[in-house]
């Protein structure tokens, strides 16, 4: 137990991915595996539930620590964290027992059976248990049975973590633990032993067909296209004839592989993140697949004809737990565009055209939750195509994905198989107020590079009025409910030169107001044209929108900040939702 | 409060009418008794100053040319009406509580004090009184201190760890007090050990004074070679400051860590976003300031600056009298909770 709460600690006390990759490694290379097993499935998101209530221990923390109530909960306004709370004010045992069993005997001898025993044997057992520990292990104790095991690891790190212990490639380990956190199942010294168990000498397409029990659920890498910037009266001189390409539709969803082999399915996101059992009902329509089949395509949510926006998608993503209702909701369809396998047969080094015929074929009675990405017809010329692209907005999609017929797949951003375009329409852009800034990681780190912008809440009336709203900020007033204010509304870290942010920095010290933690409040002093890809409402921010992939197009240093631009011009943007 | 009460609040700060005398007075007054130099405490203005000996010179180096009388703990001193000694408070080098005497009664304010142990200054004496003024900065059940010893062990042992991977050691930290204890208690032989020159200052006036410290380089006297292995101790306002950016290594930038009581919390941790946060305090946590009052004694305790409010409620609840001075202390150093106001940008010099 000892270990794991360190462990915890070292992951809590970190921000930085790879001091938090280098816990983890320590960790697995050195902890028993039965111990690693529990770890591993408590950070890749295995929960026991409440075992107790929060009350429970509310009391027992209360009572131990021999404080009346009011000052117990004092302690707890001043902590913030029950978990921690407990852990700070229980009593020190001045000669706690050497032992340190670990982390599987803990879970599977003191806490589980905690949820079988009564009210106050329970409370008996808590305080034994408790007074074994040190804060670290109290503090991860309560956090282990009170449900709120939260540690900022994602399972693809622990994914990474254990890949370097093993030896495999990541991809390997996140196809061993699909599943390995479901309830269940209790993970043991065996199921970790597999989980980073070296690999079988070659476990390719081929013999996975062979040997369907051992399919190996292997991505091919991504093909990545280029970015097509320019004017497009010239498209016909850059691109050749129109005949050479296959053009579609370019989604604004999440870029997926979907592989059937053997007897099962695997869905991979682009950063290969194995998202199966996030998309049940993509997973479920693809076992109607013939094994030995790989699909490229788009997780969209209302599939090809009526696709949702990005951040409905968002919500899938984010939640933790799928309920009934978030499925029949945000119902997700995989578009498939392109087809790398058929009969267990790797297909990327045929062209294009072949490659779509092999999917039309294939996906010709495709079962609801797969569909195919249609292509535009071939009378539409270049002109014609520039003009639908104006389209893109309204119809919920990005722009075109340009494809020559003749490509083969290949990896990565290569241009050796051929070429693949992504003609995107320009972003949106609004000119913003700097407000905040943080200072970025690694390289940018002690640089001011992470900005939050704000927009007007309304027009204002004239300077005065702006020089008043400027004063007031710099005496940290709270703004009456109809002044105008600036309104964060988006954050931003790229987009400039290195001499420019240089030069912010300089700007952002020089204008500071004040300070919370590792965030400076700026004077309002700077313009900068912030573009973005795509625009929603939400509830969740104070704005009421959230934009997608904002960044800086350029310092405006010739507007006065009079002339941002307002909520208003923003919520012009959105698109009405039907 | 009764009329006869020896020390009262005034505008000006803590007032003891016997003596016509103020403790730590945030406004110009005639007389001034100072329990130490920390800037909350120790203001410029006043016509006359009265401390102790062993703080002389930190509280020259912070306020220049002032009339200064000295006493040596324990020294008695007839002012007025009123008998005044100082006594050691534990917290920084010549910090004292204020003990007053007239007519049988006796008054002790603690100004800041802590019980643990401290090689850069005079242990905390209790003192027995009759009414104790103390301050309650960590008045709260979570704030129970490691022992130094510990600390100072997973300083050094944090340190050898970046060294090992060619990264400097920053701690960020009050420049006067928390320094010279950091200073005093690392293991010197880990590393080259670098200060900003606010603590450089300071470094002197201890020295001067007796305090043994390990030997330190200024920023701009150490080869970049040895920057790698460095231990960096400078104030936080310094460390956020492109000051700190000279540090950065080829391994990478230093690792920043922050040295004070408020990290015994992990949302005070994070929010200050520094890599690593060491519990180290010049005040007394809580089981210190319920020991601190039971040893004086006191039937009567006025709380002053911190957690006032639990403390007297805890106080009443086991039958003693309390009361409050709302005083200006707190908001420059280690009281003020992380961030802002600890960026005190008097305290940062290039």
């Amino acid at each position: 137990m000892k270990a794991f709460a360190a462990l915890y600690a070292r992951l809590d006390a970190t921000t930085s991915t790879e001091a938090k990759r280098a816990a983890l490694v320590d960790y697995f290379q050195s902890a028993p595996p039965a111990d690693a097993a529990w770890a591993a499935w408590f950070l890749a998101g295995g929960r026991l539930g409440a075992l107790v209530r929060t009350r429970e221990l509310r009391e027992l923390g209360q009572q131990a620590a021999g404080l009346p109530e009011w000052l117990f909960e004092e302690c707890y306004q001043a902590v913030g964290d029950l978990a921690e709370t407990i852990a700070l004010v229980w009593p020190s045992v001045s000669e706690r027992a050497d032992t340190d069993e670990g982390l599987a005997h803990w879970v599977e001898a003191e806490l589980l059976p905690l949820a079988k025993v009564d009210h106050d044997g329970r409370a008996a057992r808590l305080r034994r248990l408790f007074d074994r520990l040190d804060e670290a292990g109290r503090f991860l104790l309560v956090k282990l049975i009170g449900g709120g095991f939260r540690v900022g690891v994602s399972r693809l790190m622990v994914e990474r973590a254990l890949a370097e212990v093993a030896g495999l490639d990541p991809k390997r380990i996140a196809e061993r633990m699909m599943g390995y956190t479901d309830r269940a199942r209790r993970p043991t010294a065996e199921a970790f032993a597999a989980l980073i168990a070296s690999a079988p000498a070659s476990a390719s397409a081929s013999s996975a067909l062979e040997h369907p029990g051992e399919a190996s659920g292997q991505p091919y890498p991504f093909f990545l296209a280029h970015p097509l910037t320019g004017d497009s009266s010239r498209l016909a001189e850059v691109l050749g004839p129109r005949e050479h390409w296959q053009i579609e539709w370019k989604f604004d969803g999440i870029r997926a592989q979907l592989v059937r082999r053997g007897d099962g399915v695997w869905l991979w996101s682009r950063g290969e993140e194995l998202v199966t059992e996030r998309f049940p009902e993509v997973a479920q329509a693809a076992r109607t697949l013939p094994p030995g089949t790989v699909l490229d395509g788009e997780l969209l949510v209302g599939g090809v004809e009526r696709p949702a926006p990005f951040a409905v998608l968002q919500t899938r993503i984010t939640r933790k737990r799928l309920t009934a209702r978030l499925l029949s909701e945000t119902p997700v369809v995989f578009v498939a565009y392109d087809l790398l396998e058929s009969d267990g047969v790797d297909r990327r080094e045929e062209s294009l055209s072949c490659r779509r015929a092999r999917l039309e074929a294939l996906l010709a009675h495709a079962p609801a939750g797969l569909e195919i990405s249609s292509v535009l017809a071939p009378e539409a010329n270049w002109p014609t195509l520039a003009a639908l692209r104006n389209e893109s907005r309204a119809r919920g999609v990005e722009g075109f994905m340009l494809k020559a017929l003749d490509s083969r797949y290949g990896a990565g951003r290569t241009k050796a198989a051929g070429l693949w375009w992504k003609w995107k329409v320009d972003p949106m852009s609004v000119d913003a107020v700097l407000v905040y800034a943080q200072a970025g990681h690694g390289r940018r780190a002690s640089l001011y590079t992470d900005y939050t912008f704000a927009v007007w809440s309304r027009p204002p009336a004239n300077d005065a009025e702006v020089a008043n709203t400027i004063a007031a900020i710099e005496r940290g007033e709270v703004p009456a409910p109809e002044a105008l204010t600036l309104v964060p509304f988006a954050k931003a870290y790229s987009g400039l030169t290195d001499e420019e942010f240089r030069e912010v920095d300089a700007l952002i010290r020089k204008h500071t107001l004040t300070r919370f933690g590792p965030v400076r409040a700026v004077r309002p002093c700077l313009v900068f044209e912030i573009g973005f890809e795509g625009i929603a409402a939400s509830a969740r921010h104070k704005s009421g929108i959230a934009v997608r992939f904002p960044r800086m197009l350029r310092i405006r240093r010739d507007k006065p900040i009079g002339e941002a631009d307002t909520l208003d011009a923003l919520t012009a943007l959105l698109q009405p939702m039907d | 409060m009764a009329a006869d009460d020896l020390i009262v609040l005034r505008p000006e700060g803590l007032y003891c009418p016997a003596g016509d005398l103020f403790i730590d007075p945030w406004r110009p007054v005639e007389r001034a008794v100072i329990t130490h130099a920390h800037a909350d405490h120790a203001r410029r203005g006043h016509a006359r100053y009265l401390a102790t000996r062993a703080g002389e010179n930190v509280l020259r180096a912070r306020l220049g040319d002032i009339t200064l009388e000295t006493l040596d703990y324990g020294e008695r001193l007839r002012i007025g009406e009123a008998t005044v000694s100082l006594h050691p408070a534990g917290h920084v080098l010549g910090s004292a509580q204020v003990r007053i005497e007239h007519r049988g009664q006796v008054w002790v304010a603690s100004g800041d004090y802590k019980i643990a142990p401290d090689a850069t200054c005079a242990a905390f004496e209790p003192v027995r009184a009759h009414v104790f003024v103390t301050e309650s900065t960590f008045g709260l059940p979570v704030y129970r201190w490691p022992a130094p010893e510990a600390v100072f062990a997973e300083i050094n042992a944090w340190w050898r760890t970046n060294a090992e991977a060619g990264r400097a050691s920053v701690i960020a930290c009050y420049a006067f007090g928390k320094a010279q204890r950091i200073l005093a208690g690392v293991d010197a032989s880990i590393g080259p050990i670098v200060v900003h020159g606010a603590v450089a200052t300071l470094d002197r006036a201890y020295a001067a004074s007796g305090v043994a410290l390990p030997a330190t380089h200024l920023a701009t006297e150490i080869e970049r070679g040895a920057l790698g292995h460095a231990l960096v101790i400078a104030p936080p306002a310094a460390t956020s400051a492109t000051w700190i950016r000279r540090f950065t290594t080829r391994a990478g930038p230093p690792e920043i860590a922050f040295a004070s009581g408020w990290m015994r919390l992990r949302g005070a941790r994070r929010r200050g976003g520094y890599d690593r946060g060491f519990v180290l305090s010049d005040h007394a946590d809580w089981p210190g300031l319920l020991s601190a009052i039971e040893a004086t004694g006191a039937e009567r305790v006025i709380v002053t600056h911190g957690y006032e409010a639990p403390l007297r409620r805890y106080l009443e609840e086991r039958g003693l009298q309390s009361g409050r001075f709302e005083t200006q202390f707190g908001g420059s150093e280690e009281e003020a909770a992380e961030g802002e106001a600890l960026d005190h940008s008097a305290e940062v010099s290039p």
